[in-house]
């Protein structure tokens, strides 16, 4: 059996093969419920990280031709990213659970020598209660690390904390 | 098509570098202090994006961004990749960037005082053929200063992304060159705690590859995380 390769820091300049097109998931012409995703990453001292990439990756709606269901963006000078994409619905998980509707995320920057994995969950979601992640993390505060907010009509925001207070719940897949 | 919602199995321990790694001081305030949760993998964690080459075109040689040659040594990196059972990944994209023969990024965040080219951007993506073959054409990337510790120079690199078959085996890593004093002093490199796993990341000069009066050839294989033998489902 082989073993899988090492991963390495993205670094500070991976901007090389960015594009910034990829931030909207919904430019090859996807209809559906349309919605803005916002959000800041921070490090162990407050300070905003400015170098990162962000990825999502949803399983609802499934990717599709005119649906890559998967994004990078940036984080920029303040340290904000922003998505446009479409609102995932319920997703089937193990035996007869079902998850709440969710979005993985994935953060690569320099400092990190491999991607923290993480998901956003949406505020009010009945599903949220008896989700078979959520339900993984007893402390509530915690758990709200993962809920993006409504901020406006369509708007959701998540920010995520690498390091110390209110630290992000990362995931081992 | 089908797609493989079999689960991956855990990485071995020792292959993949902690995220506290003190020696290299970005991670200092950037590692979270909390243990990882570990969570059932459904079919966010199964599944993958796919690239299409109509959309996402290639870039299968770096040494020519203008159509002029960019300068240094020009290499052509060839290998495969394959998952932890040994099978080939096929049609899966790769992503690749790097620094210029003298060692400077096309990157406005790079502020080291050595030349761009104008014939070098250093940004590649390339697709896997149906047994998991890739090839792309560059230069060797120069090593450059960099500011973790006193006289930190980064080894000569070359910046990998891969996606394969599933969110959980999202890859992205660097590939090293043999022979290069720098290894041994790049607390990166050395954060793979496995010394094996480590080596694996240094691309084999292959005389096979190397094409006569053009290019000298390096072979560099990638494994992406295997599954645990079970359901394949119709898509």
């Amino acid at each position: 059996m082989a073993v899988a390769t090492a991963n390495q820091t993205i670094g500070p300049y991976w901007h090389l093969i960015e594009d910034a097109s990829w931030a909207d998931l919904t430019r090859f012409g996807a209809a559906g419920d349309r919605i803005v995703l916002t959000g800041t990453v921070t490090d162990g001292a407050g300070d905003r990280v400015t170098d990162a990439a962000i990825e999502i990756w949803q399983s609802s709606p499934p990717a599709s031709p005119d649906f890559p269901a998967y994004g990078r963006c940036r984080t920029d000078g303040t340290g904000a990213f922003r998505f446009i994409t479409l609102k995932p619905g319920p997703v089937a998980g193990v035996g007869n659970a079902q998850q709440a509707p969710h979005i993985a995320i994935t953060i690569f920057a320099r400092g990190l020598l491999q991607a923290l994995t993480t998901r956003l969950y949406f505020q009010d979601e009945p599903l949220n209660e008896t989700d078979p992640v959520l339900s993984l993390i007893e402390d509530a505060a915690r758990r709200r690390t993962l809920i993006a907010q409504p901020v406006a009509p369509g708007a959701w925001h998540l920010d995520i904390r690498l390091q110390g207070d209110n630290e992000t719940v990362f995931m081992e897949v | 098509m089908t797609t493989n919602t079999a689960p991956f199995r855990p990485m071995t321990a020792g292959s993949q570098p902690p995220n506290d790694t003190p020696e290299y001081g970005s991670t200092r305030l950037r590692h979270p202090t909390r243990p990882l949760l570990r969570i059932p993998q459904g079919v966010t964690e199964t599944t993958s994006p796919i690239f299409a080459e109509s959309r996402f075109p290639p870039i299968a040689d770096l040494s020519m961004a203008t159509g002029k040659p960019a300068l240094g040594e020009r290499i052509i990196v060839r290998g495969r990749v394959i998952d932890e059972d040994e099978r080939p990944v096929p049609n899966t994209m790769i992503e690749i960037w790097q620094a210029n023969a003298a060692g400077r990024y096309d990157h406005p965040g790079d502020q080291h005082d050595a030349p761009l080219d104008p014939n070098f951007h250093g940004e590649g993506r390339v697709f896997t053929d149906t047994d998991g073959w890739y090839q792309f054409v560059s230069v060797k990337p120069g090593s450059y200063p960099w500011g973790n510790h006193y006289n930190a120079w980064r080894p000569n690199h070359i910046h990998y992304s891969l996606f394969g078959t599933g969110f959980g085996q999202r890859l992205i890593t660097q590939m090293y060159f043999p022979g290069d004093p720098l290894l041994a002093l790049d607390p990166i490199y050395l954060s793979v705690p496995d010394p094996a796993a480590r080596e694996r990341l240094i691309a084999r000069f292959d005389l096979d590859i190397t094409a006569p009066a053009r290019a000298l050839g390096y072979r560099f294989d990638f494994v992406l995380r295997g599954r645990n033998a079970t359901p394949i489902e119709q898509a």
